[in-house]
């Protein structure tokens, strides 16, 4: 890690024009170093084993349709990282290929029903991933002109672009109801006709295996190294002899394919795609999962899939509010924590490297009450002015936390702000000593960023 | 034939001026800061919706002042406490942040005032027909948003070259560390430029809140487009915007006015097809169905063929 930050502090200076290397974008380069893919075996070989065990763990229907959904994001969300935090490519326009890998796969699943095409299920993302890949190449070839704010412009464009077209072309993209297909047409696989959602499961779960490792291996090819040096000097890439726009190619088309599986693992487990899946609202939410997990870090995005995808799920049950809290955690992230949850958390590894970690767990411990106090005020207080804002005349109770509050009364929200000013107040008083057991633990000073 | 040419110009021209309202903010908060507001369309929702509150209380006009000074200031106060300390990070950084708030800002704006459409409607005093032609009434709300967003125009336009702050501005587009040394606030001509471009937002946003709804989907129908222009137009380039501006609002009115497809085409050079082809779509293509995509169409060709824009001095 010190290795990547001296580097990104030289050139700081030109950064004015490039464009600066935020901390972010710095790859925690530990895991990175030649011959240390081995030592991430037993990594590999855990996540196997948590994918395999998973479902005997959470075997209600509901736990495994949002694994499922889950695996569907962590491929997507990865590939997207490989343009944003390996390659410094902002992308508002990603959800193309994962739409037009999903449409296609759909297409290609009813060609196995009714034309006989012979196709195990297993292949389809690979299909998927190829017809992502077939529309990466001519799009890439005039975007990744250049990264930054142009190539955000162009894939923002470009995106507006294909989310009209499938409203026009209602033969390819089935207009408003979308293109539907059935999975269980093809031959059967070990026996498995994928009727239920476990085997679906285990397929989703092989495939999310699958890709991640290659895009791993891909971040520590020639390739995946030149994409982290253009993104942090294009000039200096260049005078090495490369070609800027060449390397972010081959980022984008690789990126493209991967998206294009995870649009293929989309078909397979939903049997339906609509224009929803490739307009600007999924582009933006695989920006969010890739941000919130941490782009400056190969699991980041998986963290961010796994956190977004039971916001979305869970969260989503039990308020209508819940894009609001995803919307403010995406902006306290941009602000404050612009490694993301994974940063937050590979944060605290020098004070576990010197067994300091028990300095920290004493001044976490006296924050958690005012914590928890400031934000069950602050939810109280959103989720009752929620209901005194948008319920019919006559409706005044709101449900949170499994209370029943009457909004028309005072003393809810006097509670309410009572919860979340002291909180507050509490914890801005903490602040100086948090950071001060920061500092002594990590063993630096002034090290609270 | 001659009324709907009349029609469409016109047309054409309230949205092409009102996209100049929001894009001349754009294009000077980013030729001075270098940053891509992707929350700029938020503000102009901001205005529908504050002018919209304000209007239950006290009637149109005094919303018409008051929104925007609104806007303005909760603008400034993003910059100050939101992007200035992003500013670090990088544009990419930036231009995260601000998409990050435009997604914020719907929610808000749900959350205060939830998702139906707002009855925010033009004043009675405008509600009438200002001349009627060929049987087609053009409304005089119409012709006052013509006049609201001319008389910004001239407005910057005078502000920018005549006055000291707008010398100060210029300078500081193109050399901010100089004027710095010459004893200039920077920063805070950055925060005022931000403040005064999400102003110009919600201006547009108060006046076109009538005439095409006040609903938590405004920003994101227009905030695209508006990229669109800057980019077309050159960035940083106020002209540019103003062209490309009223460019892209002529090319969205016409072509939905004119009702071409590609099989009219077809039946000239005497060609039929089969209805059934996998391809029908592509041959009943009409006009007005790609008239969504043409902006981006247009996008695509300009970053592809001339990435600096049509008045821009700097390659993007």
């Amino acid at each position: 890690m010190s290795a990547t930050e001296t580097g990104s502090a030289a050139t700081g200076k030109s950064g004015d024009r490039t464009g600066a290397e935020p901390a972010w974008k710095r790859v925690a380069d530990d895991q990175m170093r030649r011959g240390a893919f081995r030592r991430t075996l037993p990594v590999w070989g855990a996540a196997f084993v948590v994918l395999m065990i998973m479902p005997l763990l959470f075997s209600s229907a509901v736990g495994v349709t949002i694994m499922n959904q889950m695996g569907i994001s962590i491929v997507f969300a990865l590939s997207y990282n490989m343009l944003l935090g390996q390659g410094g490519m902002l992308s508002f326009g990603h959800a193309v290929y994962f739409g037009l890998g999903g449409f296609l796969s759909v297409h290609v699943m009813n060609y196995v029903e009714y034309d006989g095409w012979w196709l195990p299920l297993p292949l389809l993302p690979f299909v998927g991933g190829l017809f992502g890949l077939a529309f990466a190449v001519p799009i890439g070839s005039f975007s990744t002109r250049r990264a930054g704010t142009v190539f955000a412009m162009i894939s923002l464009g470009v995106g507006e672009l294909v989310a009209a077209c499938s409203i026009i072309f209602v033969a390819f993209f089935g207009g408003e109801e979308g293109v539907s297909g059935d999975r269980t047409m093809g031959p059967p696989v070990f026996g498995s006709e994928f009727l239920s959602e476990v085997e679906v499961y285990y397929l989703i779960a092989g495939i999310v295996l699958v890709a991640a490792l290659f895009m791993y291996l891909f971040s520590r090819t020639p390739a995946g190294r030149m994409a982290n040096a253009v993104r942090d000097n294009e000039e200096r890439a260049e005078f090495v002899g490369y070609s800027q726009r060449y390397v972010r190619f081959v980022s984008f088309c690789a990126s493209g394919f991967f998206a294009g599986m995870a649009g293929g693992l989309f078909a397979i487990n939903y049997e339906i795609l609509t224009e929803e899946n490739l307009n600007l609202v999924t582009s933006g939410w695989v920006l969010l999962m890739a941000f919130i997990g941490g782009v400056g870090f190969f699991v980041g995005p998986i963290v961010g899939a796994i956190v977004l995808t039971l916001l979305q799920t869970v969260l989503s049950n039990h308020t209508e509010l819940w894009q609001l809290y995803v919307g403010i955690l995406f902006v306290l992230t941009v602000m404050y924590a612009p490694r993301g949850l994974t940063g937050l958390v590979a944060m605290h590894g020098p004070a576990l490297r010197t067994g300091r970690l028990g300095i920290l767990a004493r001044a976490y411990g006296a924050a958690v009450v005012p914590l928890l106090a400031f934000l069950a005020g602050v939810v109280l207080l959103l989720e009752m002015g929620n209901v005194a804002n948008q319920s019919v005349v006559g409706e005044s109770e709101a449900h949170v936390f499994g209370l029943t509050l009457d909004v028309s009364t005072v003393a809810p929200w006097l509670v309410a702000l009572a919860l979340a000013a002291g909180g507050g107040y509490a914890l801005v008083r903490l602040a100086p000593r948090l950071r001060d057991a920061f500092a002594r633990a990590t063993g630096q000073a002034g090290a609270a960023s | 034939m001659v009324e709907l040419v009349i029609f469409s110009l016109l047309n054409g021209l309230v949205t092409g001026l009102l996209l100049f309202m929001l894009s001349s903010g754009l294009t000077l908060i980013f030729s001075m800061m270098g940053v891509l507001n992707f929350a700029h369309a938020s503000f102009y929702m901001l205005g529908a919706y504050f002018a919209y509150t304000i209007s239950t209380y006290v009637g149109f006009w005094p919303g018409l002042i008051v929104a925007p000074l609104l806007v303005g200031l909760a603008g400034a106060l993003v910059e100050r406490y939101g992007l200035r300390h992003v500013h670090r990070h990088g544009h990419v950084a930036e231009l995260i942040f601000t998409f990050g708030l435009a997604f914020l800002i719907e929610e808000i704006v749900q959350f205060f005032w939830g998702k139906a459409t707002k009855d925010y409607s033009a004043p009675e005093l405008l509600q009438f027909p200002l001349f009627t032609l060929y049987g087609q009434n053009f409304p005089a709300y119409k012709a006052f948003m013509i006049l609201i967003s001319v008389g910004i125009f001239i407005g910057l336009f005078t502000v920018l070259s005549r006055t000291r702050v707008g010398l100060i501005i210029q300078a500081a587009i193109t050399h901010p560390h100089t004027v710095s040394n010459l004893g200039h606030n920077v920063p805070l001509v950055f925060m005022g430029v931000f403040g005064v471009g999400s102003a110009l937002a919600g201006l547009a946003g108060v006046i076109a809140g009538p005439a095409l709804g006040t609903f938590p989907g405004m920003a994101f129908v227009l905030g695209s487009i508006v990229f669109v222009v800057i980019v077309v137009g050159g960035l940083g380039s106020l002209p540019g915007a103003f062209v490309a501006s009223l460019l892209i609002g002529w090319l969205q009115t016409f072509a939905i006015a004119l009702d071409w497809s590609v099989s009219d085409l077809l039946d000239i050079l005497g060609i039929s097809f089969d209805s059934e082809h996998v391809l029908r779509d592509l041959w009943t293509l009409s006009l007005p169905q790609v008239a969504p995509i043409l902006p981006y169409i247009l996008l695509v060709l300009i970053l592809i063929f001339r990435p600096r824009g049509l008045m821009g001095k700097r390659e993007t």
